[in-house]
């Protein structure tokens, strides 16, 4: 088990690497990127963010 | 005589999850959060969670056959025990998760990140019986932007021969430094603290001391609650209150494990003279609230150290002593990783949207305010900031990320479904799970160290688990594939007389 969780490491390290471009170009990247990201996010976030917030109250807690 | 060090070193967590229900009149959080833990489907046995105040006999030396004790119940509240050996209730109108017992803090996330998929599944079950226009929702977080918080604990056993004043002195400038990678980001600020955009966790507005017992109120960096729910004379629990609830994987496994080796090196006395903060509660939120991590902290005698260069200083530490201690494979992954993030944080904080709660949250935030060009004060942000943590796979913002392929994982789905069912095969975790899945039935209390069987005789059969690192699929395996009932199992543990 230790070691079915210790591949997902090195497979992970790779891929953070392959991200290394040019300064401009990653900056054009990330924010075509979170472009997308956040137009993904808007289908599922919830309307009356307002409202929605207001309601959300918690007692009790640890 | 004995080992000052615990091997291997135990822990777990416990979450409270926030929990609403839109347009249900008359909402009533402990009413809602039963539904939600009654609902649930799994293998489980709804049973009464037992508080062991006395226990004569408690047998030092692990399970054994103890009588007809009748255990005195905890009353009203629900509460279930999994067969994965976890706990699954409502606690303080909240939701609630303990984790079992596990042996390295990758195999403690993974059972997290377990609870999280029973959690959204008792909620989606919940949903089904309720009326379509009331809609309920649960979250993994700590916050309610109201001044409200609710905790993210974690369980550390120690050697009761650590002094606790050692605990302190050396534990509390990590916690607060820790910050920095355990965050899970919010929006502004509560309990009085100096205004702020976005900060880089949930909690540390609300800790107002240093040490304490409490976990409601004035709560303290270091809780000195001591209930080992195992040997008292062998074994102290730490319990961590001053951390937030992750949904990264790699975060969890890096919260748990840091401060699981932190404590090792304490506990073998491989960490030098302790750095100590001017001004602990302070420094807390002042960490929080500086998202570029460039605050100098004051330090006694007069000098001071940013929260980054005392986690360098700890991992260059805790780095030592996995080594002297080969303390294995998993904690060697830790510090590379720890080692990772560090450096990420001080060079391009960004970069670990893929990794850190709070970047990820920050980063899409940071990307609303821009695009939609809104202040941070906008609702539309912190509904994000709240949707970030919601469990619903379909809908919480870090599911969403996660099905799109922008965090790291640490688990497959199938090892972390494993988890839902299965216990963890190192701790007496494993001995509670198989007997829920084999004798759920005849179970009729349990408390972290006990089980209580009805064996069909008349007085009741307590079995005590004082014993965290017995009760092992090894160590128990066979005796319980020879036991068919449960009168069996207590005939095997050694009680054969009424």
């Amino acid at each position: 088990m230790a070691e079915q969780e210790r591949k997902k490491v090195p497979a992970r390290e790779g891929e953070a690497e392959v991200d290394e471009t040019a300064p401009a170009d990653q900056g054009e990247e990330i924010t075509e990127r979170i472009d997308d990201l956040l137009d993904e996010i808007d289908t599922v976030l919830e309307e009356n963010a307002e409202e929605f917030v207001k309601n959300y109250v918690q007692k009790g807690g640890e | 005589m004995t080992e000052r060090s615990v091997s291997p070193r135990v822990l777990g967590s416990e979450t409270e999850y926030g929990i609403t229900v839109r347009h249900q009149a008359d909402f009533n959080p402990v009413l809602a959060s039963s539904t939600v833990i009654n609902s649930y489907r799994g293998d489980r046995a709804r049973i009464q969670w037992s508080i062991d105040e006395e226990s004569p006999g408690r047998d030092a030396r692990g399970l054994g056959y103890e009588g007809v004790v009748p255990p005195e119940l905890e009353t009203g509240l629900v509460n279930v025990v999994l067969t994965n050996g976890a706990r699954l209730y409502v606690d303080h109108a909240h939701p609630e998760y303990s984790t079992p017992e596990c042996t390295d803090p990758l195999e403690a996330a993974r059972y997290e990140k377990a609870g999280e998929i029973i959690m959204a599944r008792a909620v989606t079950a919940a949903r089904s019986i309720m009326p379509a226009q009331e809609r309920m929702f649960v979250y993994k977080n700590n916050s309610d932007g109201k001044g409200n918080s609710y905790g993210a604990h974690e369980n550390y056993l120690l050697s009761r021969s650590l002094p606790f004043g050692e605990i302190v002195r050396n534990l509390t400038a990590f916690l607060v430094s820790r910050q920095v990678f355990t965050g899970s980001g919010k929006v502004g600020s509560e309990n009085g603290r100096p205004p702020v955009d976005f900060q880089l966790t949930q909690r540390a507005d609300f800790f107002e001391e240093e040490v304490g017992l409490e976990t409601t109120l004035k709560r303290p960096i270091i809780n000195t609650r001591d209930e080992p729910h195992a040997d008292a004379s062998k074994y102290r629990r730490l319990h961590v209150i001053f951390g937030d609830a992750n949904l990264s994987e790699v975060q969890t496994f890096l919260k748990l494990g840091s401060t699981a080796v932190i404590l090792a090196a304490l506990e073998a006395g491989a960490l030098p003279e302790p750095i100590a903060l001017d001004d602990p509660v302070r420094a807390s939120w002042q960490v929080s609230h500086d998202v570029d991590m460039r605050l100098p902290l004051p330090t006694v005698g007069g000098r001071s150290m940013t929260a980054l260069e005392m986690q360098w200083q700890y991992l260059e530490w805790a780095t030592k002593h996995v080594n002297a201690a080969d303390m294995g494979e998993v904690y060697l992954t830790l510090v590379e990783r720890w080692e990772q993030v560090l450096t990420d944080l001080e060079t391009d904080p960004m970069r670990l949207a893929d990794r850190l709660d709070w970047v990820a949250k920050y980063r899409v935030l940071g990307g609303y305010v821009e695009r939609d060009r809104l202040g941070w004060e906008h609702p539309k942000l912190r509904l994000a900031d709240l949707q970030y943590h919601d469990v619903d796979p379909a809908r919480g913002l870090y599911h969403r990320l996660v099905a799109a392929g922008r965090m790291q994982r640490l688990f497959t789905d199938d090892d972390v479904e494993r988890a839902v069912t299965e216990p963890p095969e190192g701790t007496r975790a494993w001995f509670r799970g198989e007997c829920v899945a084999r004798f759920g039935s005849a179970l009729v209390a349990a408390n972290w160290d006990s089980l209580v069987f009805d064996t069909g005789e008349e007085a009741l059969r307590r079995v005590p688990m004082m014993e965290p690192l017995k009760g092992s699929k090894q160590m128990v395996g066979e005796l319980l594939d020879r036991c068919g009932t449960p009168a069996d199992l207590i005939k095997a543990l050694g009680g054969d007389h009424g």
